[in-house]
């Protein structure tokens, strides 16, 4: 063994692995730069004082970091992130996977099915925007079908926080506009969820089902007990992918409502891009997005650890 | 048996509804932009137009036209260089690994997740001292190093399929690392290249972000255009509504007629991530 390993390391370091490692060099180079070093330059600007058009580096400590989490606007981002990740990533599963068990039931016309909710998947979060800020617009869209059943939902100009409490200077709740920015997203993107579950459910013996019910499941209980367990990995997967979406969106919002009233729809992509390139306060932006690489470090860290090890 | 067929039909009505849903912003935009400008009004959204117009896409088309082409030169090289460097990427990380490979991997990959705002004032900065701001050469700089994670993944998996044995047997017939990627893997790749072409494409032409934040004006990508249209008060949204579809029409063409490869990029892109 210890014999084998070491020939093994001779034969590494031939000409032809050099020239492999020099194939990969201008890509560690870049990622180094532009990935590592730039959040490491952002952090840096984040603890500076550099809240103005000229740069200043002098060190402001975590000032701007105890500015944010006392600033009204960025607790409403705060709150808007959490409800709309839960209620995206919710309706992104239920849906997509309830699609793609329907899909998968060998119906005619599964193909048509499976493109139409797939396309989505294929615009801009932007054309995305333009078009559901219509859709949803109060004195149009959707409501002049429901205006006929009496309902009359004020979509993304609603500024009512549902069961709202106060909390630091914010109420918080249930941000009742957000709910038409994940009818949106929620479009969007269950295509996604839809693709991911239906190759696990083509990943699935038909044997396994089989037997399944020759023990006497039914239908109900083959998905519950065998179905739903293989497709668990799936679904991490679709989670870890749909809240880093989630926790750095920006397009969406800004191309279909902007901020909000009362910051009713505002997040932290947002506030960052218009607190740095509208009004020049570089290192409070800086400080907005260092947090939200730690929000989405929370789920990707331990995901690409984990994927790691198992592909060894 | 009529139970089995209540089951059929239920069934195919949830999926028949959910569809129309689907399908329902798809013709707002395309029934409001033939509209003529008299019967745009918000009371007849969902009417059909008396008569077929297609002023509002003269009109957005005048608008978008030069930012239209701003993309496909931002999109074109962009697509090619990060799909090449992800190759040769891709190639080493699984049929020359070295120690560290694995981890090595993990680092770049991680770059695929990070919310670009966490680099974006210094990227700026960089930019602006290499006197590429504000061009289109800057961006497809940026699309191509960011795109290097993603593209990276996917050829690494695309070749973890490729036997050793093929690897090993040429080497022993003499094949050098170069010899072996230009006439065994490249060959191979042809999918490969595909999947991960129409998936950049995808991304840098729906991209938002980097165009907003890198370009101004007449450099703008068709999203930052199409985001100014529909912004501004004096635009009528049957103009919007064709903006939105010839911006999305590229796009949109590449799924309907290469939709296999893209939904393999997309599980490529994620189930092992």
């Amino acid at each position: 063994m210890a014999e084998n390993t070491q020939t093994k390391r001779k034969k590494r370091f031939t000409k032809d692995q050099w020239t492999a490692i020099a194939f990969l060099i201008p890509s560690i180079i870049l990622i180094l730069v532009f990935v590592y070093g730039f959040i490491g330059w952002t952090g840096y600007v984040s603890l500076s004082n550099w809240n103005t058009l000229v740069p200043d580096f002098s060190f402001a400590g975590l000032k701007n970091y105890i500015y944010l989490f006392n600033d009204f606007r960025f607790q409403a981002d705060l709150r808007n992130t959490l409800f709309f990740t839960i209620l995206f990533i919710g309706f992104v599963i239920i849906l997509g996977m309830g699609l793609a068990i329907l899909i998968d039931q060998k119906l005619k016309g599964e193909s048509i099915f499976r493109n139409i909710f797939l396309f989505p998947m294929a615009l801009s979060f932007i054309v995305t925007g333009v078009v559901w800020q219509w859709l949803l617009n109060p004195s149009t869209g959707f409501n002049q079908f429901l205006s006929m059943f009496g309902i009359e939902p004020k979509w993304y100009t609603d500024t009512n926080i549902l069961a709202g409490f106060e909390w630091g200077s914010i109420e918080f709740g249930l941000p009742v506009a957000i709910i038409a920015v994940v009818i949106a997203a929620v479009w969007q993107m269950t295509g996604f969820s839809l693709a991911m579950y239906l190759a696990g459910l083509r990943g699935i013996p038909d044997e396994l089902r089989e037997a399944a019910r020759m023990d006497g499941a039914s239908e109900f209980q083959v998905y519950r007990k065998v179905v739903l367990p293989m497709l668990l990995p799936i679904t991490m997967s679709v989670i870890i992918i749909m809240a880093h979406i989630s926790l750095k969106i920006f397009d969406l919002i800004y191309a279909m409502t902007g901020s909000g009233a009362n910051f009713v729809t505002d997040v932290p992509g947002v506030y960052m891009f218009e607190t740095t390139f509208r009004g020049n306060y570089y290192a409070n932006g800086a400080a907005i997005a260092i947090i939200m690489l730690l929000l989405v470090a929370v789920f990707i860290v331990p995901y690409l650890w984990n994927s790691r090890k198992g592909d060894n | 048996m009529a139970a089995f067929n209540i089951g059929k039909f239920i069934k195919y009505l949830i999926l028949i509804v959910l569809a129309i849903i689907f399908l329902m912003p798809i013709y707002v935009i395309i029934v409001t932009s033939l509209k003529p400008l008299d019967e745009v009004s918000l009371e007849q959204m969902w009417a059909l137009p008396t008569s077929i117009d297609f002023s509002s896409y003269v009109e957005a088309f005048t608008n978008l036209a030069p930012n239209f082409m701003n993309s496909i030169y931002l999109v074109v090289p962009a697509t090619l260089l990060s799909a090449l460097l992800g190759a040769m990427n891709g190639y080493v990380l699984s049929k020359w690994k070295f120690k560290g490979a694995d981890i090595l991997f993990t680092f770049i990959l991680f770059g695929m997740f990070i919310p670009y705002q966490s680099i974006l004032i210094p990227l700026i900065q960089f930019l602006r001292t290499i006197d590429l701001y504000n061009t289109i050469p800057g961006l497809v700089l940026v699309h191509v190093v960011y795109g290097l994670p993603i593209t990276t993944l996917m050829f690494r998996n695309f070749y973890a399929n490729i036997p050793d044995t093929m690897i090993e047997a040429a080497k022993i017939d003499g094949a050098n690392f170069l010899g072996i990627f230009r006439h065994i893997i490249i060959p191979l790749s042809i999918t490969g290249f595909v999947v991960v072409a129409i998936w950049q494409f995808t991304n840098i032409w729906n991209e938002f972000l980097f165009a907003v934040t890198i370009t101004t004006n007449d450099n703008q990508p068709i999203m930052v255009a199409l985001q100014n249209l529909s912004g501004s008060q004096i635009v009528e949204w049957n103009v919007q509504m064709a903006g939105a579809l010839i911006a999305a029409l590229p796009t949109l063409l590449v799924y309907i007629f290469l939709g296999k490869y893209f939904v393999r990029g997309l599980l490529a892109g994620s189930v092992k991530g």
